[in-house]
């Protein structure tokens, strides 16, 4: 109850209740008593002596990265175009399970709420709680290392992310759209054609590109697991410390991601 | 036409929106429907085409039974009742001809209306009916590029096209300005009596419904309350319906334009104003 009525017969406003307030204030020193306690445990198992030489170690790794190895870069261009085609084919694999997924988990297109609904849901949430670079590890173990497993396991990160995304959007159509069309005697099939695919394809889109764009990022971190592209490349980088090399592919995954974003950025702006 | 008997809807809240409604629509009869929110306008409009399943009652179509249709049937009778929405309801990312041309979805197969070929028939018809409501000009629009007017005839259009026997009218002019609602429900009975359409007519505005209906009902919490001529509106009528309320101004008088063209038309001299933009 903010509003106060005062001795003189008049009203008084405050936004929150004396009581309210207090509780917000314990709410605060909790939130800040729990942030040290963090750091606490943080620092007792930290060695503060690779800490304070962290400044001449990084220095020196980036010292050892530079020049980047320029000439290595005619041994990057397939694994590139490798890189590339993980994440396209993953994408468009996905999109291909993933919008029925999604139409079977909104709650206005699902058949059953009960039976079909729950299924729906239970393969978004499983393909979304692995990381793709773990569906890479399990992949390359069963199909063997290659792009192969790169795609597969980019394809099966993406249902989840795309068919919770249009599921939600599914659900978020104007309903009014869709009774018009059934009034008119149009059959379910047709419904769905004319009243939610249309109002659902700049989401669509947007989605499809967007997830792309991570499937680029992605699809160069995979192959660190034998999953095929850049990532392959990287690890034997790595592995030999040929430091200059791994620059130049760093800097190759960079220069990917940026014209990844930019042509996302111009698809989405063109589709809308 | 339309024949309906002992027609009760009660949602699963419990709530009891139609209470026992008997009504008769004969063909060529726009009757008003009128009545405070939530009496259940709506929901008799829906139940007549089932997008709402009634609990009980009977409906028929020229004699032919719509409850208890089994699914391919009801498609079929919902061909033959157009409805015509509020807020327009049409697909706001398709054109104006694919918005009109949804109204023969129930007659064309889901290939045909994929690929959006439909039979040169309906294309004619769909011309004929754009040309009809005036929108020949706005063909390829997308639908959210027109303006309310436009969106509304674009609405009567796609109703017109399905060739029905009847048309349900759900608030038709509640989005419209003024003289734009005068146009629509002219138009609305126009092609009523053009095509001897009986309609339902759910409006809010009485003055706008006793310029244009014949008959009027007044729904009161699901129960029919009301059922004249729309002249026999009274100050007693419409507390009847909507409860206590000084009525003597609603009636008599028009207070945001035109009064004098108003009480024309209740002195039965109806006003034929062109349609501005209409040709």
């Amino acid at each position: 109850m903010p509003v106060i009525r005062t001795a003189e017969d008049g009203f008084d406003w405050r936004l929150r209740t004396p009581r309210a307030v207090l509780l917000r204030w314990v709410g605060w020193f909790a939130l800040v008593a729990l942030t040290v306690s963090c750091w606490q445990l943080m620092t007792a198992d930290t060695i503060w002596s690779f800490v304070t030489d962290a400044p001449t170690q990084g220095a020196d790794i980036v010292d050892r990265m530079m020049p980047p190895r320029w000439d290595y870069m005619a041994k990057l261009w397939w694994p590139l175009w490798d890189t590339i085609n993980i994440a396209t084919l993953g994408t468009l694999a996905a999109v291909i399970m993933g919008v029925p997924v999604a139409f079977l988990a909104a709650r206005n297109t699902t058949p059953s709420v009960t039976l079909v609904r729950p299924v729906a849901l239970l393969i978004i949430v499983s393909s979304r709680s692995i990381n793709s670079l773990i569906w890479a590890l399990l992949l390359v173990s069963i199909l063997g290392p290659g792009v192969l497993a790169g795609i597969v396991a980019i394809a099966l990160r993406s249902i989840g992310f795309i068919g919770k995304l249009l599921y939600e959007a599914i659900e978020e159509i104007d309903v009014t759209q869709v009774e018009a069309v059934t009034a008119s005697g149009a059959g379910p099939t047709q419904v769905m054609d004319y009243a939610i695919v249309p109002q659902i394809m700049p989401a669509f889109a947007g989605i499809t590109v967007f997830r792309w764009d991570i499937n680029i990022r992605e699809s160069a971190v995979v192959g660190l697991v034998g999953a095929g592209g850049l990532g392959l490349q990287l690890e034997a980088s790595l592995n030999t410390l040929a430091w200059p090399q791994v620059s130049l592919i760093l800097l190759v995954i960079l220069a990917t991601v940026l014209l990844s974003e930019w042509l996302s950025a111009k698809v989405r702006h063109a589709i809308i | 036409m339309l024949l309906i008997k002992g027609l009760t809807k009660r949602y699963k809240t419990g709530d009891l929106a139609l209470h026992d409604v008997d009504l008769e629509v004969p063909a060529g009869q726009v009757m008003g429907l009128i009545g405070p929110s939530g009496a259940g306008k709506s929901t008799l409009i829906r139940c007549i085409n089932r997008l709402v399943e009634p609990t009980a009652g009977q409906i028929s179509l020229k004699g032919q039974e719509v409850t208890g249709l089994g699914r391919a049937a009801l498609r079929q009778t919902r061909r033959r009742m157009g409805m015509i929405f509020q807020e327009f309801a049409l697909v706001e990312r398709l054109t104006v001809m694919e918005n009109v041309l949804s109204g023969r979805l129930g007659y064309v197969g889901f290939w045909r209306s994929f690929t959006r070929r439909f039979p040169p028939a309906d294309v004619a018809k769909a011309f004929a009916t754009l040309d009809r409501v005036g929108l020949l000009d706005h063909v390829d629009k997308r639908a959210d590029a027109l303006s309310g007017g436009q969106r509304q005839r674009v609405g009567i259009a796609r109703a017109l096209v399905q060739d029905p026997d009847m048309l349900l009218v759900d608030e038709p002019t509640a989005s419209l300005d003024p003289k734009t609602s005068r146009q629509i429900m002219r138009l609305i009975c126009e092609v009523c009596a053009e095509r001897q359409l009986a309609a339902i007519v759910n409006i809010h505005d009485v003055n706008l419904a006793q310029m244009f209906v014949q008959r009027i009902v007044g729904l009161r919490q699901g129960r029919v309350v009301f059922d004249g001529a729309a002249q026999g509106l009274t100050p007693e009528t419409l507390t009847l319906i909507y409860g206590e309320e000084d009525w003597s101004r609603s009636i008599r008088r028009d207070d945001d334009d035109d009064a004098l063209a108003t009480a024309r038309t209740l002195h039965g001299e109806p006003v034929r104003e062109r349609l501005a933009g209409l040709t």
